[in-house]
């Protein structure tokens, strides 16, 4: 099971918001690798993220499957180039995806840039929360303390409206 | 692999369809789509061919309400049933919490459903899962069709160990959304065991 906390959501939060306004890109996305969200920066308002984050770790995944059978290890990032948009993305610590849509007003040589920096900064709390995760779950916390206790047919049910 | 994200105060969790060729999985999530509140869906994408043969995958996202205060939503994926797109089907497969297996009824797939299913156990089994010990039911789809072999049948060869099982019609919705129910319940009853709630 993976988990988000709050902390390090907010962290993450940051060097988004960061990436975003120092790259002058349109919107950052951080997706985890299964495609859900982390954080979301710059105009976003207009993009369906939840279609966007599943294709962007299909594409992901299906690149990374590419390198292996190419016997790279992995494609360090990637581009797309749009008429009027485009898109950089690339893997963060092997478990997350960074996602910077950008127009003219930027370009692929700051994105890079930043990119990079951004990565360095996002690797240290993805790595710091691994390890909090794995001292919670030694512990026995598991982090389960604020969730659902008791998950009864009743609640299931009345998830599918009955 | 589930995710809860505190900050968000959301549980996601991935439940993939699995199966033969033209068993009927695209068809499951489309009936889904059409009969979900338009509130508790997102876009249904469907990556195919020309001729609407699966070529990567099918995806939507369901929001099922609140459990306590955490928003449940799950991501529902097909893969790609035809025999030859064997690398997809891994790494959709990668993150799973849950696995329906659709098999085709029609006696003349009969081979297919024992084949596909012997490709899930063995595609899992290299991403280190264990279909016996995942979240997991059977849905014995096309019963309207004309020659279809019997339940026990295709009970005896694809679910010896008894998961919950249930017939179908997938094009009319019949036991569509009994088979999504169940296996959800199953995929939040495991979660509720690996977080010690």
């Amino acid at each position: 099971m993976e988990m988000l906390f709050e902390e390090e959501q907010q962290q993450i939060q940051a060097i988004s918001d960061r990436l975003q306004k120092d790259s002058n890109a349109i919107a950052v996305l951080v997706i985890n690798k299964d495609g859900q969200e982390i954080a979301r920066s710059g105009q976003t308002s207009d993009l369906d993220i939840t279609s966007l984050s599943s294709l962007f770790a299909g594409n992901v995944a299906a690149t990374g499957e590419i390198a292996k059978f190419l016997r790279e290890e992995e494609f360090g990032g990637q581009f797309h180039e749009g008429t009027k948009q485009n898109v950089h993305i690339s893997v963060v610590a092997r478990r997350a995806i960074l996602v910077v849509i950008f127009d003219g007003r930027s370009s692929l040589g700051l994105v890079r840039l930043r990119v990079r920096k951004a990565t360095e900064e996002m690797t240290k709390i993805f790595d710091a929360l691994v390890k909090k995760i794995a001292a919670q779950q030694a512990a026995g916390i598991g982090g389960g303390s604020q969730l659902p206790g008791e998950i009864t047919d009743e609640d299931i049910d009345k998830l599918f409206g009955e | 692999m589930s995710f809860i994200n505190y900050s968000a105060r959301e549980i996601n969790c991935k439940i993939v369809y699995y199966g033969p060729g033209l068993c009927g999985k695209t068809t499951n999530l489309k009936y889904i789509y059409e009969k979900t509140n338009p509130d508790a869906k997102g876009k249904m994408i469907t990556l195919a061919t020309e001729t609407e043969r699966t070529l990567f995958f099918d995806f939507l996202p369901l929001s099922l309400g609140e459990i306590r205060g955490f928003k449940t939503r799950f991501h529902l994926y097909t893969v790609p049933g035809q025999v030859f797109y064997d690398a997809s089907r891994k790494l959709i497969l990668k993150g799973v919490d849950g696995v329906v297996f659709v098999a085709d009824s029609q006696v003349a797939r009969f081979e297919a459903n024992i084949e596909s299913l012997e490709n899930l156990r063995s595609n899992l089994q290299e991403q280190g899962y264990n279909l016996d010990k995942l979240p997991y039911v059977v849905q014995y789809n096309k019963r309207d069709m004309a020659e279809v072999s019997s339940v026990e049948e295709l009970r005896r060869e694809l679910n010896p160990n008894n998961v919950p099982d249930f017939e179908a019609v997938a094009s009319t919705g019949v036991g569509v959304f009994e088979t999504l129910k169940a296996v959800a319940k199953q995929v939040l009853t495991e979660l509720k065991r690996g977080t010690g709630g």
